[in-house]
């Protein structure tokens, strides 16, 4: 079956405003919304359209994560993938650690895509897409604004920081997502009610044969440094004039 | 034991990316680091003569193929790995080359990478942004084995000249993948300066309206010599090319006057400009919270005032 695999990640919701712990020890994450991470909805969505053309028979949907994770994969469900994959881990999980899981599931799945978000907006590590595709030995096509299937490959155009690129590469591959790739459509409430029936697989680490390694300790978090409020000049005259006070202009 | 540092230099096969020099900066935190720069191309000769001017940089090497007339993570990753086993650290910018490339090659290495590296502390200990900047984290790395890096560029100045670093050509000899392959490149020719590294940067938002509208800012924007960026919401609308954009996702920049025209401000935009030095908003909400982080804000319309900035210092 022509599977597409969808990586998602259960992240504070964009929304909300990041407060660290006075501690240090983390940032404050009791009672925040929690959300898919962004690139991972358009990820889905990707998916979820290929398989609307025809392109792909089945979107499957995976994470790695704490129980609540569930919650998201169930969102990922009503959003239109056909089943989802837990792999339960606690604690911190470095981007090693998530791909080293997704390529257990891929052996399992044996799927002609793997689309992921190019970066979570928690951590900001921008990495597991890539090292997928490393472990895997695969072609990677990251930021990836627009995705074309043409039969045993796929035609990828990227937003680098020159422009766009294009890409071919071979499938299977992984393909990371970035914002302008699609809108992810809304989920509709019969959905929510439809994906509770839908199938979830729970796998843990151990079961997988995959070590929880953490190789980088996290020492401390800090909030960032504030710049200073600045002042408000009355019109373009005392702007210019300022700016030239300070040398810029 | 001092560091051995290994940096991927970006170039386009002509001339190295000031992001590089950025990356040395970098490794120099270290004292006494050995810092090798590493150039993968088609004909190396060029960038590598450049990469061994930078003021601190130890040694060039130097890797030539066919195959890497155009930067493709799946192809050079290999080859870099086959060359990194001296090598402490394995360092490149986080741009997009950068942070396409790194992270296989960490994988490859089933090492860790330290992402948008804004500090290094000690040969273990990295500083970095997470949450679109909103918290700062420290990492440490147990010290066994490679760490892999992307250098926020932002957070460094480029290093000067006046190296005589030496030049060797390394030889990976590893077989590489036909799997990925490179079609073509659109890149808006402009003769502005290059929005990551311009001293001067106007940008837009939605405000702005339309493509058109972006008009009155390319022509201060020329006056100035500056660049031009844009926010996510004027690049999603279609007024500016993606790699105008400027935040989060966008780029990182910290150039010497940013000046937002039209823009709110949203977190993720301001995480690209925090290390700008001066930053003026004009927005006709005076709630919006691109104020709270401007040097100088000016609340009106800016369709009245980009033009009149652009008379007042014509004179």
């Amino acid at each position: 079956m022509k599977r597409v695999l969808v990586g998602i990640k259960r992240v504070v919701d964009y929304n909300v405003r990041i407060r660290v712990k006075p501690d240090g020890s983390g940032v404050i994450t009791d009672g925040v919304k929690m959300s898919v991470n962004p690139f991972d909805e358009i990820a889905l969505e990707e998916a979820l359209r290929i398989k609307e053309r025809g392109a792909a028979e089945e979107v499957i949907v995976a994470t790695v994560g704490p129980a609540e994770c569930q919650q998201q994969l169930r969102t990922a469900l009503a959003m239109g993938a056909d089943r989802a994959l837990h792999v339960q881990a606690d604690g911190v999980i470095e981007p090693l650690t998530a791909a080293r899981a997704l390529l257990k599931l891929i052996e399992r799945e044996q799927p002609l895509l793997v689309i992921l978000g190019k970066q979570a907006i928690d951590d900001d590590n921008g990495q597991t897409g890539q090292v997928l595709a490393a472990l895997w030995n695969r072609p990677q096509a990251t930021y990836a604004s627009k995705l074309e299937l043409t039969g045993t490959s796929a035609r990828v155009t990227r937003e680098v920081d020159a422009g766009l690129e294009t890409l071919e590469v071979d499938l299977p591959a992984v393909i990371t997502t970035d914002l302008r790739l699609n809108e992810p459509r809304y989920v509709k409430l019969p959905d929510i009610m439809k994906a509770k029936k839908k199938p979830l697989d729970t796998f843990t680490l151990s079961t997988l044969g995959v070590e929880a390694r953490q190789q980088l300790k996290l020492v401390r978090f800090e909030p960032p440094p504030q710049r200073q409020k600045g002042i408000r000049v009355k019109d373009a005259a005392e702007l210019v004039e300022a700016l030239q006070k300070k040398g810029l202009l | 034991m001092s560091a051995k540092i290994l940096i991927v230099a970006e170039h386009d096969g002509a001339k190295l990316n000031p992001s590089t020099a950025k990356c040395v900066t970098c490794a120099r935190a270290l004292a006494g680091a050995e810092i090798t720069v590493v150039v993968c191309a088609a004909s190396a000769a060029a960038v590598a003569a450049q990469a061994a001017q930078l003021a601190g940089v130890t040694g060039v090497l130097t890797l030539e193929n066919p195959a890497n007339a155009h930067a493709l993570a799946a192809l050079l990753a290999p080859q870099i790995v086959a060359i990194a086993g001296p090598f402490s650290h394995v360092l490149g910018p986080s741009t997009t080359f950068g942070k396409d490339l790194m992270a296989r090659i960490a994988g490859l290495l089933g090492a860790p990478q330290v992402s948008d590296i804004m500090a290094i502390e000690s040969p273990t200990r990295f500083r970095r942004p997470i949450y679109a900047g909103n918290a700062i984290l420290t990492v440490e790395s147990s010290g066994e084995g490679k760490v892999v890096g992307t250098v926020r560029t932002a957070s460094f100045e480029a290093a000067g000249g006046g190296g005589t670093a030496a030049i060797e050509a390394a030889q990976a000899n590893v077989e590489l993948p036909t799997h990925t392959r490179f079609v073509s490149v659109s890149a808006a020719r402009s003769d502005r300066p290059d929005l990551q590294t311009a001293a001067r940067v106007i940008s837009g938002g939605r405000a702005l309206g339309s493509a058109e509208g972006f008009k009155i800012l390319y022509s201060l924007a020329d006056k100035l010599g500056a660049a031009v960026g844009a926010s996510r919401a004027a690049v999603d609308a279609g007024y500016a090319p993606n790699e105008m954009q400027v935040g989060q996702t966008g780029k990182i920049i910290a150039p010497e006057l940013y000046m937002a025209i039209g823009i709110s401000g949203a977190i993720q935009h301001l995480t690209g400009i925090k290390d700008a030095r001066t930053i003026v908003a004009i927005n006709k909400d005076s709630e919006a919270p691109i104020f709270e982080v401007a040097d100088l804000g000016l609340v009106g319309d800016l369709f009245q005032i980009v033009p009149e900035i652009e008379r007042l210092i014509g004179k």
